[in-house]
């Protein structure tokens, strides 16, 4: 069990031994930028601020994110936080938004395309990537955005599954419009942020538009940490470290390059 | 076939199979009487029986559906209507794995063959030694890393052939195990887990070929059935069902009932371009094989995973059933259930394969209970529709026009992303799903295990994968009219509705079977494990098992001579999901939805892993 309410700034000693209380994690081991069984992700980052601000360290339990991951996880008890989750989710008690972040046109910068809508009519003469979830006759945002406005013949699906052997399977889509397989991609924010910076080809990333398409199609997100519903003092010290730690969360989402709409305090920004 | 049945003393096997004329292993004197019931001695039965032979005797069971025309319907009097309320347990065994047990139990001779869900353990029993095994083999599948494959992983049984069992895992591998031994002869990997590539359903063989197909299509899994040679576990031929002609083996002999199904590469041209690599598709459920017609029917599932809007056009050849020749795969027919499906609407359930008559002539015919909540009578030999009644509450549609073969979609109950859509009956899981119906030739009805679904789609709910935020239909379950959640009926097909009808409270997801005892049997998902009358419908019998029974049942006579009915209890299964993978009742889209409907399961079982094996005392 966690406990709280008995915070204390940390102290940097080369003696201090590991700190006996436990921060339980959840995460996918395989998912950057958000996280990776190399602790390489931001989400594995902000993890560890935290645990060190509740004077705790942090261990972790794997699970790709996946149908079935917060009844095996959270909900399940093999852990009490998982770091990244929409705000308005219903499968786990939010603590308060630390990012709001959007999805993105991503291109070429020699394509000079300069997309930003989807009703952009150049829309129509592009290939034009997009992220595939498959989740009962439901997909990402874009797939419904594009799909409604007559573009399915224009779509290339990219799995968020694709092949779990291979690094962070969801970065395709990415690797896709850098080397011309499409000419266009409509990504989620920190995906796109994260490896779009790495590629040597530059590419451009441009908040969608419109933010809400009809009927009730949100492509902007809130995102918070999760714990299990009723685990109110949890949420509540998390809410604490992240508030008095705005700055550090900031500067580490603004490392990592995502996007997004919400004023960071100071420092941050793409 | 012949009803001769098999009598055998001490070490000496003789098999005679009157129809065929084979005979094997002749060594020393047998006896062969016509009644094995007067048995009185332990029988051992020769390493390698003949498939053909074994098959066709009632006693033994070598396959899923006990025949190839997919009957579930056995000879075997033993056990009947004027005795069955004695039934009771003659002895158990646990499979070790508290999971959906969805598999039928395979009896050779004198073993019976259970293989689990994940890590697909298969078992060979002892019917000598009851509850004993003659040996475990363990293929020991690759666990993939944790939630990658996600949710009830089940299997559906093993097949036996020619001195071979054959089993799929679930990471895609086919493999073929020495019947007598337990020892591996060959395994084939026909698909990589990470990558969603399963398998989860049970092979048959035909003349030589083991026949498999795969599952994952959410995960964009392209769909196919892959024939492997029995002996070697080579690849004989692969019949994609998305994509060019040549990849779906759609050649000259391709000859579609249907307008709509006529034409070359539709399964591109009936999606936008490229869609058709990650179109779906896959083939989980039951095949059946004419070995007259030499034909192999079976279905495809529905496409994933572009949702709908994403997908205009027909998305051929997913979401219907194949002809095929099984030598070769090539296409004869093609029947689509459910054009540009909207619903995940599978084609995978079986095709019953039956000689009707039908407004005055004798049709060979197959009779599938659709997804849809159509019980299709299609002419086997051409794949047309000699009707499409209903056999549940349906407002999805309006028919099946018999003319162009096409259901009649109704607008307003399709499915749009944010918009509310209340009363989509049948709900995803159809009228009935996988659980395969029982064909009595005694009494020409179907004996069909199924469910009273409906769903609504209201509005939308966050949803995150892979870091990745979107919002999902906010999909709920409930029991359709009536309030009942499943049924077993007896269907007539030729005047195409139901004799009799129970219902149930749960969803009935267990598999059925029939015998000339006149009694159908089922299980329900609370463990009750049943005997119907089944010409009057009458329950006569039931038994309540340690946990939810979603398998297949089966009948054998074993050595011993007695009549034995076995079935695995152990709930879960998509629409047990809530049981075996503890979900959240509070969570009404969880298990897909599944789990608004099902919120009193938990109340009423827990999770399990056992076979019972039943008989007269």
């Amino acid at each position: 069990m966690f406990a709280t309410g008995s915070t204390r700034p940390s102290r940097e000693s080369a003696a201090k031994p590991a700190p006996a209380r436990v921060l339980r994690v959840c995460a996918d081991p395989n998912n950057l930028p958000f996280s990776n069984e190399r602790r390489e992700g931001f989400e594995n980052r902000i993890a560890e601020l935290i645990a060190r601000e509740l004077d705790s360290r942090v261990e972790y339990t794997w699970w790709a994110q996946r149908r079935g991951f917060f009844r095996n996880t959270l909900n399940a008890g093999r852990c009490d936080l998982v770091p990244g989750i929409p705000s308005s989710f219903e499968l786990a008690l939010a603590t308060r938004p630390y990012y709001r972040s959007t999805y993105v046109f991503v291109t070429r910068r020699d394509r000079n395309l300069h997309i930003e809508s989807f009703d952009d009519t150049v829309l129509a003469h592009l290939r034009i990537g997009v992220q595939l979830v498959g989740d009962d006759g439901t997909n990402t945002p874009p797939v419904h955005a594009l799909s409604r406005r007559g573009y399915a013949a224009q779509l290339v699906g990219y799995s968020l599954y694709d092949d779990y052997a291979r690094p962070n399977p969801p970065a395709r889509i990415i690797d896709a419009v850098a080397s011309g397989e499409v000419d266009l991609a409509v990504a989620w924010g920190p995906l796109a942020g994260y490896f779009a910076s790495r590629q040597p080809t530059p590419l451009v990333l441009r908040p969608v538009q419109p933010q809400i398409d009809l009927p009730f199609l949100p492509l902007i997100f809130d995102i918070s940490m999760g714990v299990r519903r009723g685990d109110g003092a949890l949420a509540a010290a998390v809410d604490s470290v992240m508030t008095r730690r705005r700055a550090e969360v900031d500067s580490i989402l603004a490392a990592y390059r995502v996007p997004r709409l919400d004023a960071p305090v100071a420092g941050g920004g793409t | 076939m012949s009803d001769l049945r098999l009598v055998v003393r001490m070490k000496s096997v003789v098999v005679v199979g009157l129809g065929a004329g084979l005979v094997l292993a002749c060594e020393r004197s047998a006896d062969i009487a016509p009644d094995a019931s007067r048995a009185d001695s332990a029988v051992a039965v020769a390493p390698t029986p003949d498939t053909a032979a074994v098959s066709d005797d009632d006693g033994q069971w070598v396959r899923s559906a006990r025949d190839y025309a997919g009957t579930r319907f056995s000879g075997l009097t033993q056990i009947n209507s004027n005795n069955v309320a004695a039934l009771a347990p003659a002895w158990t065994f646990s499979t070790g794995v508290n999971r959906g047990q969805e598999a039928a139990p395979i009896v050779v001779g004198s073993t019976m063959y259970v293989v689990t869900p994940y890590p697909n353990i298969l078992y060979a029993l002892d019917l000598t030694r009851p509850g004993t095994t003659r040996w475990t083999y363990q293929p020991k599948p690759s666990s993939s890393a944790q939630g990658v494959a996600c949710c009830d992983v089940v299997n559906r049984g093993a097949a036996y052939a020619d001195g071979r069992v054959f089993i799929n895992t679930l990471d895609a591998q086919t493999i073929a195990v020495d019947a007598e031994t337990g020892k591996e002869i060959w395994r084939t990997r026909l698909g990589d887990i990470n990558k969603g590539e399963t398998m989860t359903m049970a092979p048959l063989v035909v003349k030589g070929k083991v026949l498999v197909g795969n599952s994952g299509g959410e995960f964009g899994v392209r769909g196919w059935l892959t024939a492997l040679d029995a002996r070697t576990g080579e690849i004989a031929w692969r019949a994609y069902h998305t994509g060019p002609d040549a990849d779906v083996l759609i050649g000259e002999r391709f000859k579609p009932f249907y307008p709509s199904d006529r034409g070359t590469d539709l399964g591109m041209k009936t999606w936008p371009p490229d869609m058709w690599k990650t179109g779906g598709g896959t083939a989980w459920g039951f095949i059946s094989y004419d070995p007259e017609l030499d034909l192999i029917y079976y279905g495809t599932a529905n496409p994933g995973p572009w949702n709908p809007e994403a997908r205009p056009g027909d998305n051929k050849w997913t979401s219907g059933i194949f002809a095929r020749d099984p030598d070769d795969g090539q296409a004869v027919w093609f029947y689509q259930t459910s054009p540009h499906d909207l619903y995940d609407h599978d084609g995978i359930n079986e095709s019953i394969l039956v000689d009707l008559e039908w407004q005055g002539a004798t049709r060979k015919v197959l009779i599938h209970p659709g997804r849809t909540g159509y019980m299709y009578v299609i002419d086997r030999t051409s794949g047309q529709v000699l009707a499409a009644p209903p056999f549940g509450y349906i407002t999805s549609a309006t028919g099946v026009d018999l003319e162009t073969g096409r259901i009649q979609p109704v607008a307003a109950k399709q499915p749009r992303t944010g918009i509310v859509v209340r009363e989509i009956c049948p709900a995803s899981p159809g009228t009935k799903d996988w659980q395969p119906a029982a064909w009595s030739p005694q009494h020409r009805m179907v004996f069909v295990p199924h469910q009273n679904l409906c769903m609504d789609f209201e509005g939308v709910e966050a949803n995150y994968i892979a870091g990745t935020p979107f919002v999902g239909a906010n999909v709920k379950f409930y029991a359709g009219p009536g309030g009942w959640r499943g049924r077993f009926m007896a269907w007539d097909p030729v005047a195409g509705r139901a004799v009799w009808t129970i219902e149930e409270r749960f969803p009935v997801w267990s598999g059925a079977l029939v015998t000339a005892g006149d009694l159908a049997f089922y299980g329900t998902m609370d463990g009750w494990f049943k005997a119907i009358h089944a010409t009057t419908g009458r329950e006569l019998w039931r038994f309540k098992t340690g946990s939810g029974i979603i398998g297949q049942p089966v009948t054998y006579r074993g050595p011993d001579g007695k009549q034995y009915v076995a079935i695995l209890a152990g709930v879960g299964g998509w629409s047990g999901a809530i049981v075996s993978a503890d979900l959240d009742p509070r969570d009404s889209t969880a298990g897909g939805g599944f789990v608004n409907a099902m919120r009193d399961l938990k109340a009423a079982t827990t999770k399990g892993g056992t076979l019972y094996v039943f008989a007269l005392p």
